[in-house]
C-alpha cells in the first residue's frame, strides 16, 4: 500500500428517507478500487449500484462510513470524475461536437481551439470522425452512446464511472461496444468503476468483478479476472473467461433463488 | 416515345393530380371554409334570416369597404398593440416566475397556490377595477391582457423545465457549474417544446384579454368597434369585426408557430 486507492469505500450505509418509509439501500460496503483498475459491479436489480456511483461523484452524502478518492474523503461533486449514463442523453438542439464539449461550456461559459481539437481526437477515437457537425438524432443509439463516452472523457477525468452504459443497446452493438472501450482504455488508462448486468461483459472488460448482494446492497464477493490485457475479440473465448462468466452467473442466481 | 412523353390524356393521372392537391397542407381547410361560407349564403338567401340575427356572408363582406382601410387599420393597430405588450408583458414575468417556481422548492410552495387563485379570479370580472384604479390609457388594457394570458406560461414553462433529463443535472452538478448555467444551458433549452405550445395559447388569449379590456373602457380597437356597431344595430359590421379578430388570433398563432420552426427547429417533432 505504497499509494492511496484510486477509490475507496469504508464502511459505507446508505439509508433513503423516503414518503413511506425507510428504504436501507447498502450496508457496510467496504472495498477499493486501485489506479487504473477496471471494476466491474454485478448485482440484482435495486441493490444500490446507481446510488454507489452518485456517492464516487460526490452527488450523495452517505449515511453512515465514507468514501474516499485519491485518498481525500468525498464531501461534494468532483470535477475529475466522467460519468457515463444508461441513456446518451445528449443535448438534441447541439451538434455532436458541442455535446463533447458541453462539460468545457457548461463549466465555463465557452469553449477553445483546443477543446475543439480535443473533441475531434475524442471522436476519432471512439470511431465517429466525421460525424462532428451532425445532430443527436441523425445518429443511431450506440453512436450516441460513443458520444455520451467521448463527452465524459473531454475534460480527461482520472476516474470513469458508467452506470449499465450499454444496456439499451442491441445485442451486436453491445459487443462490439465493449471491444471499443478495451481499446479506448488500452490507449488511454483511466480508473473505471463500470456497473452491468451482464456477466459476459464483466468478464470480457473489467480487471475485477465486485458481486452485490440484494438490498440492502452489500459486498457478496470480489474475484479477479485472470486474464492479461491487451485483449481482444478473441478473449470472448478464452476459458478463463467463459468460466468466469458461468461462476459469476451460478452466484447471482443463488443468490435471486435465496 | 411514349416512355418520354408525359401523357396528360389519361383519366388516371389526372385523378391522381386533384388528390394530390387536396392533400397539400391547407387546402382542405380552405375548401371547408369556402363550403361552410356558400352554405351560410345560401341558407341566409333562401331561409330570410332576418340580418339582425345572422347576416349573409355578402352583407358582411361589404360593409369592409363602406368602413375604409384607414379606420380598419386603426382598430386593429390598437387591438394589436394593446394585445402585443399584453403578450410581451406575460412572458417577461411569466418565464422568471417559472424558473424561480423550478429552483425553490419553498416559492413552489407559497407562490403557486396565490397563482392558483389569481388564476380562478375571473379576470373579466376585475378588469373594470383595473381600469379605476389605472385610469386611462394603454396601461390598464396591458395589464388585462397580461392577467389573461400569463397563466398557462408560468405553468407550461415551470412543467418544461421540471422536465429536463435528471442525468444532466447530476451532470451540471458534477461539473460543479454555475447555477444559471444549469438554466440557460439545459433547463430553458429543454423546455422550449413546452413554452411554445403555451405560447400559441397565450397569444390568442391575449387577443381575448385586449378586447376584454375594450369593452370596459376605449375609444378604439376592434372589441371597441363590434361594442359600437351592435349598439347601433349595425350587425353585419358587428359580424366584419368579428372576422377580423378571428383573422389577427390566426395570424398570431402561425406567427408564433413559424418563429419556433424558425428559430427552434430541433424542438418540432421530427418527421420522416
Ligand atoms: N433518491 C432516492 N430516494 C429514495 N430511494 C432511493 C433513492 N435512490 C435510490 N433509492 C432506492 O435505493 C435502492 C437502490 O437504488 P439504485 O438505483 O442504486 O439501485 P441499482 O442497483 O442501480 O438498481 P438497477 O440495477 O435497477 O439500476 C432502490 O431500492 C431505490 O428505490
Ligand atoms: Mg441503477
Amino acid at each position: 500500500m505504497q499509494t492511496p486507492a484510486a477509490i475507496r469505500f469504508d464502511h459505507l450505509g446508505q439509508v433513503f428517507d423516503t414518503g413511506s418509509g425507510r428504504v436501507e439501500a447498502l450496508r457496510n460496503v467496504s472495498f477499493e478500487v486501485a489506479r487504473h483498475e477496471f471494476l466491474a459491479v454485478l448485482g440484482p436489480s435495486g441493490c444500490g449500484k446507481s446510488t454507489l456511483l452518485r456517492m464516487i461523484a460526490g452527488l450523495l452524502e452517505p449515511t453512515s462510513g465514507a468514501v474516499e478518492v485519491f485518498g481525500r474523503r468525498v464531501d461534494g461533486p468532483r470535477e475529475d470524475i466522467g460519468i457515463v449514463f444508461q441513456k446518451p442523453t445528449l443535448l438534441p438542439w447541439a451538434t455532436i461536437e458541442d455535446n463533447v464539449m458541453f462539460p468545457v461550456r457548461h463549466k465555463r461559459g465557452r469553449v477553445g481551439s483546443h477543446d475543439r481539437d480535443r473533441a475531434q481526437e475524442l471522436l476519432r477515437m471512439v470511431g465517429l470522425e466525421g460525424f462532428g457537425k451532425r445532430l443527436p438524432d441523425e445518429l443511431s443509439g450506440g453512436m450516441q452512446q460513443r458520444v455520451g463516452i467521448a463527452r465524459a472523457l473531454h475534460m480527461d477525468p482520472d476516474i470513469l464511472l458508467m452506470d449499465e452504459p450499454f444496456s439499451a443497446l442491441d445485442a451486436l452493438t453491445r459487443e462490439e461496444m465493449g471491444f471499443d472501450l478495451l481499446r479506448i482504455f488500452s490507449e488511454r488508462p483511466k480508473t473505471v468503476v463500470f456497473i452491468t448486468h451482464s456477466v459476459s461483459e464483466a468478464a470480457l472488460l473489467a480487471d475485477r468483478v465486485l458481486v452485490m448482494t440484494g438490498r440492502p446492497g452489500s459486498v457478496l464477493t470480489e474475484l479477479p479476472v485472470p486474464v492479461a490485457r491487451p485483449r481482444g475479440r478473441e478473449t470472448i473465448k478464452d476459458p478463463a473467461v467463459t468460466e468466469l462468466a458461468a461462476h459469476l452467473r451460478d452466484l447471482l442466481l443463488q443468490r435471486d433463488a435465496a | 416515345m411514349s416512355l418520354s412523353m408525359p401523357d396528360f390524356t389519361k383519366p388516371e393521372s389526372k385523378r391522381l393530380d386533384l388528390r394530390r392537391i387536396l392533400a397539400a397542407p391547407g387546402v382542405a381547410a380552405i375548401l371547408t371554409i369556402l363550403g361552410t361560407v356558400a352554405l351560410w349564403e345560401l341558407a341566409a338567401r333562401t331561409l330570410n334570416i332576418p340580418s339582425y340575427l345572422l347576416p349573409a356572408p355578402s352583407a358582411i363582406f361589404s360593409t369592409f369597404p363602406s368602413i375604409g382601410a384607414e379606420r380598419w387599420v386603426g382598430h386593429v393597430w390598437a387591438t394589436l398593440r394593446v394585445a402585443l405588450l399584453g403578450f410581451a408583458l406575460a412572458i417577461a414575468i411569466a418565464i422568471p416566475l417559472a424558473i424561480a417556481l423550478v429552483r425553490s422548492p419553498a416559492l413552489n410552495r407559497t407562490l403557486y397556490p396565490l397563482l392558483v387563485i389569481v388564476q380562478s379570479t375571473p379576470v373579466v370580472a376585475i378588469a373594470p377595477i383595473i381600469i379605476v384604479v389605472l385610469g386611462a390609457g394603454d396601461a390598464p388594457r396591458i395589464v388585462i391582457t397580461t392577467l389573461i394570458c400569463f397563466f398557462p406560461l408560468v405553468v407550461s414553462t415551470a412543467t418544461g423545465l421540471a422536465a429536463t433529463p435528471p442525468e444532466l443535472i447530476e451532470l451540471s452538478r458534477s461539473l460543479r457549474a454555475p447555477a444559471f448555467r444549469e438554466i440557460t444551458q439545459i433547463r430553458l433549452p429543454f423546455a422550449v417544446p413546452y413554452i411554445f405550445s403555451a405560447l400559441k395559447i397565450s397569444v390568442t388569449l391575449a387577443v381575448i384579454g385586449a378586447v376584454v379590456a375594450e369593452f370596459c373602457a376605449s375609444d378604439a380597437g376592434v372589441g371597441y368597434f363590434i361594442q359600437f356597431s351592435t349598439s347601433m344595430f349595425k350587425l353585419p359590421q358587428a359580424w366584419a369585426g368579428l372576422f377580423v379578430l378571428a383573422g389577427m388570433s390566426l395570424a398570431l398563432f402561425q406567427a408564433v408557430s413559424w418563429a419556433q420552426k424558425l428559430l427552434f427547429p430541433w424542438s418540432l417533432p421530427r418527421k420522416r
